[in-house]
């Protein structure tokens, strides 16, 4: 093994069920509802999983709803609207800390 | 531009031999016939004949990079003229009510005014399987107007209401003549509410992954085509792309081939079956022989043999055909997910 993320091992996720059988299908009954169309289109949801994949920088979940997105008719552009807003999301967040330093600094500064 | 044919790059997987030994060498978790069978259901028979679908031959003014035909202005293979005269007589002969069309473009071949006009008098309806550009070029430019004057129903390819991606599967600048085309059709009437002229378009995914829901697509092409060009049609029909011939080639060349198998296999859907295409359509090759589907066609997999076997033994049986349809690892294609047939998903939604 020469890195931790193996492509082959999404297929393998359900093998994480083997040692908690009934939380793993509570998760899948909970997962396939929470993906089916309701007041968000398959096609929407596809498109926040995509962009929260990024967020997180899971490369499975990129791979999937990368797939997932496009089966669900997505275009390339929507998806990288997509990806921008998880990333305008991530920058935003780091940057309203700043606050946080400016009252810092307003405390303990003269 | 037109990409050159697997033929024409001498490519081992140019043969429908090498193409089904490629298909057949893949370690899939279970055949068709298994996946029928886990279904309960039975080998795929043909109840009876409602659709004759001719394969004019493999020349195109285009050459696209999924053809399942390997079609392309390099290809010399037409139908010949004894064998047009056969299908027009099975077809006065038969009942069989419609006459469905298909190449490369069909067009381009010197009979094909003539075809659609004879079977229009016999009452039948005729659906031109039409790649657009077609209509574009010089020699073809009144083709329309003879569509319109015949009532043909046209079911046109399009990939993609977006340049880009439509141009990375066609040949460039082929959605900008596409356009035009369309602007031409919906002028006389096609694709308009209430003129009985139909203008269908065809959509397949830009790569190794399977066709979005029919129904959401056709709302969101509806309104970015007539909002980005004014232009209206019918009906969206999502086909698979089928793992034969370029777009075999493609899958192999890019590393996609096994995945997206396994993907076919995984997404195999029972309720697809009832709404094949083989169920009710009879395949003509260019060369008279018949098929259960065009993809059949294209990996040389002829019908059963106990029933008839060239589209001049159709003088005899007009309609029954009911032997067991033919099967392989590409059948997946018209089975996963919403199904894929030539008029689209075979599962309707709401």
């Amino acid at each position: 093994m020469d890195t931790y993320y193996h492509p082959p091992d999404l297929a393998r996720f359900p093998e994480v069920g083997k040692d908690a059988p009934e939380l793993w299908a509570k998760f899948l009954v909970w997962y396939n509802a929470v993906f089916a169309e309701g007041a968000l289109t398959e096609r929407e949801k596809a498109l926040i999983a995509l962009a929260v994949s990024h967020a997180v920088q899971c490369p499975y979940c990129i791979d999937a709803y990368t797939t997932g997105s496009l089966e669900k008719g997505a275009t390339p552009e929507q998806m990288t609207e997509a990806v921008h807003v998880a990333s305008a999301i991530r920058g935003g967040a780091s940057l309203v800390h700043a606050v946080q330093m400016r009252n810092r600094i307003e405390k303990i500064g003269m | 531009m037109a990409l050159p044919t697997l033929i024409n790059t001498r490519s081992p997987l140019a043969t429908p031999t090498a193409q089904r030994a490629r298909l057949e060498s893949l370690p899939l978790a279970r055949t068709f016939e298994e996946a029928l069978g886990d279904a309960g259901l039975a080998g795929l028979t043909r109840a009876s004949v409602r659709v004759l679908q001719i394969n004019l031959g493999k020349r195109c003014n285009q050459a696209c990079h999924h053809c399942h035909v390997d079609a392309g202005p390099d290809r010399t293979e037409v139908m010949p003229d004894a064998i047009v005269e056969a299908v027009l007589a099975a077809l006065e002969r038969s009942t069989i009510p419609t006459l469905d069309i298909t190449g490369g473009a069909p067009e381009l071949h010197p009979r094909f005014r003539d075809l659609v006009s004879r079977a229009k008098a016999m009452g039948r309806h005729v659906m031109d399987r039409c790649n657009l550009t077609i209509t574009t070029l010089p020699s073809y430019a009144d083709l329309p107007e003879f569509m319109a004057a015949h009532r043909v129903e046209i079911v046109a390819s399009l990939p993609s209401y977006a340049a880009a991606q439509t141009d990375r599967q066609r040949g460039e600048g082929v959605f900008e003549s596409s356009i035009e085309a369309l602007r031409r059709l919906n002028a006389l009437g096609y694709g308009r509410e209430g003129t009985g002229l139909p203008l269908n378009l065809v959509t397949n995914p830009v790569g190794a992954f399977l066709p979005a829901s029919q129904a959401a697509l056709e709302r969101d092409w509806k309104r970015e085509l007539k909002r980005r060009h004014g232009i209206e049609f019918n009906r969206l029909f999502t086909i698979t792309n089928m793992p034969i011939s370029r777009y075999l080639d493609w899958l192999e060349h890019t590393g996609n081939l096994e995945t997206y198998m396994q993907k076919l296999v995984q997404a195999f859907n029972p309720a697809t079956v009832e709404g094949l295409m083989c169920r009710d359509t009879i395949s003509v090759g260019w060369d008279g022989r018949l098929f259960d589907c065009d993809f059949n066609q294209m990996l040389d997999l002829p019908v059963d043999p106990r029933g008839p076997r060239s589209v001049a033994d159709l003088l005899m049986t007009p309609t029954r055909l009911v032997h067991p349809v033919v099967t392989g690892p590409h059948c997946f294609g018209c089975t996963a997910g919403a199904g894929s047939s030539c008029g689209g998903a075979t599962i309707r939604e709401a």
